[in-house]
C-alpha cells in the first residue's frame, strides 16, 4: 500500500486545505494523474500521483486543513487487495451505518467553507462532527452546540435535517483563487531563508541580442498568430541548454549536499498582477522545441494567474529565469529560491550604443545576471554559463 | 454441525492440556505443584497419573531457573508448556523471557526458534493480596518476539493452547484467576483449535465500542446490560490476542459507534490500555464523537480487604458511567 | 456592427484571456498594458483570442494599434470596412 501525503510544494509550506478530490476510491491512477486539488498559498494547485495503482482509501475529506506530511489517501499497488479497515463498503466488515466511499462526495463546483470559518476560534467540536459537516457542506458556526458546549455528531445531524432539502451545500460557493497577503508572506519566509542561508553570489553580462529580434520578427512574419513565438521562448531554451553544461547551477542543495539535477526544470518566475510572484516549473526545457517551449508557457503561465498550478510544477524547477524584459529596467540582482543553487535574472532588451566588429553600432541587448551559490559552485561556473549562453543566442536559428 | 456442552475454565484448560500431552509426544508441562498437588489453580490436576511424572514435571520455587530450563528444552525440539503460578512471579523469570525466549530468533539470524507456551494466572479479586493480584499483561504485550494471548472465555481457553503450540515462537497465555470457576459452553467437535489472531465482538452494538480482555469482558457484559436498559447498545469487542493486537477488528468497530471506551485491569499509566487510546487516535481519529475512555485500576498495589480490593479495579457501573460520558449523557 | 459591439468582442476576448480581472473597470483609452498590468503573454493571447472570434489574421506589425481598447476597436473596425 502506497500512502499518497500532502506534498510539500515549496520551502515555505507548512500545510494545505484539500478542496476536492477527483479521483474516489476504488478508482485507477496512474504516474502524472491530477487526483486532487489542495488550496495553498500559492492558490489552488492540481496534485500528481507518482505511482500506478488503485485508489483504496481517502483518508482526508475535502475542507481539512492538514500539515505537510499527513496522509491524504491509500494507493493500492497492483495486485494488492483492498484494506477493509474503515472502509466498510469494501469488504463485508459489518459497519452499516457508515457511509460509503459510493456515497455522493461533496460535489465538485461545490467548494467548503473557507478554512478561517471553521479552523479558527476555541469550538469544541468532534472529529466526526466536522468531517460530517464539511462533507454535508453544513457551516459548524450555524450549528448549535449541546448542553455541554460541544458540536458533536448529534448536532451536525440534526442541522442536516433542519435543512435537507438543499441539494447544494449551504455554504456560499467559493473563488478559489490567491490570497496575496498569504503569498507575500510565503514569498518572505521564502526569501528570508535565502538570504540568510544561501552565500550568494552575482555575475553579470551584457549580450547582443539583436540577432534573435531579428530572427523572431522574421520567423513571426511568417507564421500564424496562433503559432508566434515570444521572445521569452528562445531565452528560456537557451538559458536551459546552456544550464545543461553547467551542472552546477542546475540542481539543489539538501541536507548539506548539493544533488545535480539531471533534467533541466526551468523556473519561470511570474508576477501575478496585484503584486505575488509565483516561478512554476517548465519541465526539461532543454529537449523540447522551441513551439513546445513557447505552447509550455502559454499553458502555465496564465494557470498561474488564475491558481491553478500543479504539484510538480511547484516541485520540480533545478534552476530559475526571473525575466524584467518587458519593462525598462537594465539589470535585476536576484535571489535563489531554496533549495535551487542558481537564479538567471534579465534586464530589458533595449537599445544601447554597441561596440560590433570595431565599430559603434545602435544594438539590442540584454544584461544577464547569474545569482549562484558558493556552497556549490563560484562565479567561474557562472560565467561560464554566460557565454555559452551569449554564443547560443546569436544563433537563434539553432534552438 | 454438532452440539456444546457446558464445562469450566478450569476443566477447559485441563482438556487443553490433556489434548496436547495425548496428540504430541514432544510437549510436557512444567510448573511448581503441577504433579500430585495438580497446580496451584488446579488445572493439572489428575494428569500426573495419567501421563507420568517424565512428563508432568513438579519444579522447584525458581522461577527462572525452570523457565530457562523449558526455553533450553523447546530450543531442543520439545515442545514444553510451562506454568507460572501467578503474573507476580514471572516478573522472577523475566530475564529468561524477555532477554531470551523473545529475542533468540532474532539474535541467531533465523537459525533458533524458541517454541515454548507459558501460562500464567493473573489479576485481583480473589482477596490474595499485592503478591498474586497484578495485572502486568501489557509488559508482556510491550515485548516484540513474543506473542500474548488472553482466553476470556472457556471456549477460548480450551482452544488457544493448541494453537499456541503449534506456533514457532513463545506464546504466554494469560489466564486471569478470577475465570477457573466460570462455566461456558465449547463445541463437541473433535478439533477445537481456534485461531489466536482476531479480536471477537461478543456484543454487537452501536452507540459505543467497549474493547476489553480477559475477565474484564464479564464486567463489561454487565454494563452493557445494564445501559440496554437505558436504550444504549454497546459493542463489546474481546482482543483475545495482546500482542499483536487487531487494530482492524477496532478500528471498524469506531467507525460505526464513533465512541470508545477501553477496560484494562492494569493501571492506567503505561498501560495495555494506553497503548489501544494511542492507535485509536492514530487510526480513526476523524471517527470519534468523544475523547477515548478508559477503565483503569486505581494506581495503588492491590489492596487485600475485599472492599479496597474492589474499589480498585473496574467495575461494571464505572464502565456504564464511561459509555454514557462518551454519549455526553 | 456597431463600435459598442466591437467594445464588447474586444473587452470579452481579453477578459476571457485574463479572467481574474474580470470585472475591472476599463479605460477605453489608456493601454492594456498599463491599466491591467498585463505582460506580452497576456498580450498575445488576446491577439489570438481576437483573431479567433474575429476571423482575421493579425500580423505582428499590427499589434502597436491594437494597444489600448479603443485601438483595437478601431484597428477592427478598418479591418472589417475594408473586408466588406
Amino acid at each position: 500500500m502506497i500512502q499518497f501525503r500532502m506534498p510539500s510544494l515549496g520551502a515555505d509550506m507548512d500545510a494545505g486545505t484539500l478542496v476536492e478530490w477527483y479521483r474516489k476510491p476504488g478508482d485507477q491512477v496512474s504516474h502524472g494523474d491530477i487526483i486532487a486539488l489542495v488550496e495553498t498559498q500559492k492558490g489552488a494547485i492540481e496534485i500528481e500521483v507518482f505511482n500506478d495503482g488503485t485508489l483504496d482509501r481517502i483518508e482526508v475529506e475535502p475542507g481539512h486543513k492538514v500539515p505537510v506530511g499527513t496522509v491524504l489517501a491509500t494507493i493500492r499497488e497492483p495486485g494488492e487487495a483492498a484494506s477493509t479497515a474503515l472502509e466498510p463498503a469494501a469488504a463485508a466488515a459489518p459497519a452499516p451505518e457508515v457511509a460509503p466511499p459510493t456515497a455522493p462526495r461533496p460535489r465538485p463546483t461545490a467548494a467548503p467553507p473557507p478554512p478561517a470559518e471553521r479552523v479558527e476560534g476555541r469550538a469544541k467540536v468532534t472529529p466526526v462532527a466536522r468531517r460530517r459537516a464539511a462533507e454535508a457542506g453544513i457551516d459548524l458556526a450555524a450549528v448549535a452546540a449541546g448542553p455541554d458546549g460541544v458540536v458533536g455528531l448529534a448536532e451536525v445531524e440534526a442541522a442536516r435535517r433542519a435543512a435537507p432539502e438543499t441539494g447544494a451545500p449551504a455554504a456560499a460557493p467559493r473563488r478559489i483563487g490567491i490570497d496575496l497577503g498569504e503569498m507575500r508572506k510565503a514569498i518572505a519566509a521564502a526569501m528570508s531563508r535565502s538570504h540568510r542561508d544561501i552565500p550568494h553570489y552575482w555575475v553579470s553580462q551584457t549580450i547582443d541580442v539583436t540577432p534573435l529580434f531579428d530572427w523572431l520578427e522574421a520567423e513571426n512574419a511568417r507564421r500564424p498568430v496562433a503559432s508566434r513565438l515570444l521572445y521569452a521562448a528562445p531565452l528560456a531554451k537557451a538559458m536551459a541548454l546552456a544550464l545543461k553544461e553547467t551542472p552546477q547551477l542546475n540542481g539543489h542543495f539538501v541536507d548539506d549536499a548539493f544533488v545535480p539535477a539531471g533534467a533541466v526544470h526551468l523556473g519561470v518566475a511570474t508576477a501575478l498582477r496585484g503584486g505575488g510572484l509565483v516561478a512554476p516549473a517548465l519541465h526539461e526545457v532543454d529537449t523540447l522545441s522551441l513551439d513546445a517551449v513557447m505552447a509550455g508557457l502559454g499553458d502555465m503561465i496564465p494557470r498561474a494567474r488564475s491558481g491553478r498550478l500543479r504539484s510538480s510544477e511547484l516541485t520540480d524547477a533545478t534552476a530559475t529565469l526571473s525575466n524584467l524584459g518587458e519593462g525598462t529596467s537594465d539589470a535585476i540582482m536576484p535571489l535563489i529560491y531554496p533549495p535551487q543553487v542558481a537564479i538567471i535574472g534579465c534586464g530589458a532588451a533595449a537599445l544601447r550604443p554597441w561596440v560590433a566588429d570595431g565599430v559603434l553600432a545602435v544594438r539590442r541587448v540584454i544584461t544577464v545576471t547569474v545569482a549562484g551559490d558558493h556552497r556549490v559552485s563560484d562565479g567561474r561556473s557562472a560565467s561560464r554559463f554566460l557565454t555559452r549562453l551569449d554564443a547560443l543566442l546569436q544563433a537563434p536559428e539553432a534552438l | 454441525m454438532s452440539g456444546t456442552r457446558r464445562i469450566t475454565y478450569r476443566e477447559a484448560v485441563r482438556e487443553a492440556l490433556r489434548e496436547a500431552l495425548t496428540r504430541d509426544d514432544r510437549v510436557f508441562l512444567m510448573g511448581e505443584d503441577v504433579g500430585a498437588y495438580g497446580g496451584a489453580y488446579a488445572c493439572s490436576l489428575g494428569l500426573l497419573d495419567e501421563f507420568g511424572d517424565d512428563r508432568i514435571r513438579n519444579t522447584p520455587l525458581a522461577e527462572s531457573g525452570f523457565t530457562g530450563a523449558g526455553i533450553g528444552a523447546a530450543l531442543g525440539g520439545m515442545r514444553p508448556i510451562v506454568e507460572i503460578m501467578t503474573i507476580n512471579f514471572s516478573l522472577l523469570a523475566l530475564d529468561q523471557i524477555v532477554n531470551n525466549a523473545a529475542t533468540i530468533r532474532h539474535m541467531s539470524g533465523g537459525q533458533f526458534s524458541v517454541p515454548l507456551v507459558i501460562r500464567m494466572a493473573t489479576g485481583a479479586g480473589r482477596q490474595l493480596a499485592a503478591q498474586h493480584s497484578h495485572s502486568l499483561e501489557g509488559w508482556f504485550a510491550h515485548v516484540p518476539g513474543l506473542r500474548v494471548v488472553a482466553p476470556a472465555t472457556v471456549a477460548d481457553a480450551r482452544g488457544m493452547l493448541w494453537t499456541a503450540l503449534q506456533d514457532p515462537d513463545p506464546v504466554v497465555i494469560m489466564e486471569h484467576a478470577t475465570l477457573y470457576n466460570e462455566e461456558g459452553d465449547v463445541p463437541e467437535d473433535e478439533d477445537l483449535a481456534v485461531d489466536l489472531d482476531r479480536a471477537a465482538i461478543r456484543r454487537a452494538g452501536d452507540a459505543a465500542t467497549i474493547v476489553t480482555y480477559s475477565a474484564n469482558l464479564k464486567k463489561a457484559l454487565a454494563a452493557t446490560d445494564e445501559l440496554a436498559g437505558e436504550g444504549i447498545e454497546c459493542e463489546i469487542i474481546d482482543l483475545r490476542s495482546l500482542r499483536p493486537l487487531d487494530d482492524q477488528t477496532i478500528m471498524t468497530s469506531i467507525a460505526k459507534t464513533h465512541r470508545a471506551v477501553i477496560v484494562d485491569e492494569g493501571w492506567r499509566s503505561g498501560s495495555l490500555a494506553a497503548e489501544i487510546s494511542a492507535r485509536i487516535q492514530e487510526q480513526a481519529f476523524y471517527e470519534l464523537d468523544a475523547p477515548v475512555e478508559r477503565v483503569c485500576s486505581v494506581e495503588v498495589p492491590i489492596p487485600y480487604p475485599q472492599h479496597l480490593e474492589q474499589a480498585a479495579i473496574p467495575q461494571p457501573h464505572a464502565i456504564a458511567a464511561a459509555v454514557r460520558k462518551t454519549l455526553r449523557r | 456592427m456597431t463600435d459598442a459591439d466591437l467594445m464588447d468582442t474586444v473587452m470579452t476576448t481579453f477578459f476571457s484571456v485574463a479572467p481574474d480581472l474580470e470585472g475591472e473597470p476599463v479605460e477605453p483609452e489608456e493601454t492594456f498594458r498599463k491599466q491591467f498590468e498585463i505582460d506580452s503573454m497576456d498580450f498575445l493571447n488576446f491577439i489570438i483570442g481576437l483573431s479567433k472570434t474575429t476571423g482575421l489574421e493579425i500580423p505582428e506589425k499590427d499589434y502597436p494599434s491594437l494597444q489600448t481598447p479603443n485601438g483595437a476597436v478601431a484597428y477592427l473596425r478598418a479591418r472589417w470596412d475594408k473586408a466588406v
